[in-house]
């Protein structure tokens, strides 16, 4: 059997962002990808936060093919015939080091896997890991195809179904209340119209959220995020709420739904779409989050349910990156001491424990009950839209106080005990 | 635009071999469906038999449809080494 000293299962952010880290280490690293090439696989929103990942990654983003730099922050909060929308431009978004850009992954993640080859790591295209390899309960190598690899650790960072992992025994079940499902549109539009459009600037980019009926009483929410010359425009949906829906409809149609919104027809007319994906999202949060670490093994990335979902900013890619770079340097401790054993290896848990990344999943704790209460996603954004028409419109009635109409509105939708409970447990985040 | 169009778009090299399994005693006894609902790519439906199919060449691997079946029925893998989608965006 041919031995390495660390296999990465799978070519993503968190996989690629490890491979990153032990290049000119002296260690021998591959990285197994099973999609024609690093990204070919993968989907996000999206966008990528940068400023928590410049002290992991320093050297990384001046080159790195990412979309626009995010300077509009916009949210809309949507009824089923009318929208209220807050939109947040800020001097800081557009000073450099941006603080975040749009991404499209088979662009990104491929330009990062050859920037690894350049730096002499193998990043293996069309690699299916079908097993592991273990001597007792020591992880010793991978199975792929016919042939064995063997290697002092293995890295499972194949995605949020990590099977790695599984096979490992570093999951945990799956239930339908910690996964999202998140599939979009990229709507081809000439940078210019895009510009014009949402009023940016040359390379400025938006990124927009949708709460409310579009969603038709479930948990989630609408994204659209400018990319260099297209639009990402897309829903995530928890899959609990999925299967709960009455009456049932299939998911699909809400975006088609979505888009015929004229909130939205008028921001995607002319262009054309030019790929349809979908891809499944972690909210368990810190709650499902298993163990990281094993002999001869650990977890990193989605793999491991690293993701948040703060309600209106989502994370992921960050904490896969950042979690990849943290196994590198437990890896590169491991070597020095030649101890690939679960005891050695638990150095990764404690680096990531003391990084933002568990800081937040711990501060977020409690946002999965939130994101449970559908009252958010379909009454109060309704509710907050009407009140809002009432106010600014003028219709053949003789129009009532501004005041009046506000405390009607409120007395209405919001002072009551359901509201108050709401508001109690918000507070928790 | 109809879903078939949408995944038209997408680039797929397909294996002969489903990588999607279905277990057909469970689907029988199943009244919910949560697969036809949840996939969204609209690949799941019924035979006039009532056997529960899946088209699994348009599959987007998101996985939803082995989350959402709570029966059990969905044996769901990757494709084999270098078949499934690919996309181009992402």
């Amino acid at each position: 059997m041919d031995k390495v000293d660390v296999i990465i299962v799978g070519g993503g952010l968190a996989g690629l962002a490890c491979a990153y880290e032990l290049s000119n280490s002296g260690l021998t690293v591959i990285v197994l990808e099973r999609g024609d090439f690093s990204g070919s696989k993968n989907v996000t929103g999206g966008r990528i936060y940068v400023s928590p990942l410049r002290q992991y990654l320093p050297d990384l983003w001046k080159e790195a093919p990412l979309e626009r730099h995010v300077t509009k922050e916009i949210l809309t909060l949507m009824g089923e015939h009318n929208s209220t929308t807050l939109e947040l431009y800020s001097d800081r978004f557009n000073q450099e080091p941006y603080p975040s850009y749009t991404i499209l992954r088979a662009r990104f993640d491929r330009w990062l896997a050859d920037l690894l080859s350049e730096k002499g790591v193998f990043v293996i295209p069309q690699k299916n890991v079908d097993g592991l390899i273990k001597e007792g309960e020591r992880v010793i190598g991978v199975r792929t195809g016919e042939e064995e690899i063997g290697a002092d650790c293995v890295i499972a960072a194949d995605g949020i179904l990590s099977f790695t992992a599984e096979m490992g025994g570093l999951r945990q079940p799956f239930k339908p209340e910690h996964f999202a499902l998140g599939f979009k549109e990229v709507i081809q539009l000439d940078p210019k119209t895009i510009e014009d459009r949402f009023r940016l600037g040359e390379n400025e980019g938006a990124a927009q959220l949708f709460v409310g009926s579009l969603t038709r009483g479930m948990t989630g929410g609408g994204f659209l995020y400018t990319n260099q010359e297209s639009l990402s425009l897309g829903i995530v949906v928890g899959i609990q709420s999925l299967n709960r829906r009455e009456p049932r409809e299939e998911i699909y149609k809400l975006l088609d739904e979505f888009k015929e919104r004229p909130e939205i027809k008028n921001l995607i007319k002319g262009g054309s779409t030019i790929e349809y994906s979908a891809h499944l999202i972690t909210e368990g949060g810190i709650h499902i989050k298993p163990k990281v670490y094993g002999d001869g093994m650990l977890v990193i990335g989605d793999a491991a349910g690293l993701s948040l979902n703060m309600l209106v900013t989502v994370r992921g890619m960050e904490y896969a990156m950042a979690s990849g770079v943290l196994a590198g340097r437990a890896i590169k401790r491991a070597k020095e001491r030649n101890d690939f054993s679960a005891s050695s290896l638990a150095y990764y848990e404690e680096l990531l424990n003391n990084s933002f990344i568990i800081k937040e999943m711990d501060t977020f704790k409690n946002s999965l009950h939130i994101i449970e209460n559908e009252r958010l996603f379909s009454k109060y954004p309704q509710a907050i839209s009407s009140l809002f028409e009432k106010v600014m419109g003028v219709d053949e009635k003789p129009k009532e106080g501004l005041y009046k109409t506000i405390c009607k509105g409120l007395k209405k939708d919001f002072m009551n005990l359901q509201t108050f409970k709401d508001w109690l447990q918000f507070r928790k985040i | 635009m109809k879903i078939t169009e949408k995944l038209a778009l997408d680039a797929f090299k397909n294996d002969k071999d489903s990588h999607i399994l279905l277990d057909q005693d469970i689907c029988h006894a199943c009244k919910e469906r949560f697969c036809i609902y949840a996939c969204p790519g609209n690949l799941y439906s019924l035979t006039e038999k009532g056997e529960m199919t899946v088209e699994f060449a348009g599959c987007l691997e998101c996985g939803t449809c082995m989350i959402a079946c709570i029966y059990g029925s969905v044996k769901w893998k990757y494709p084999k080494s270098g078949f499934g989608v690919q996309y181009r965006c992402g």
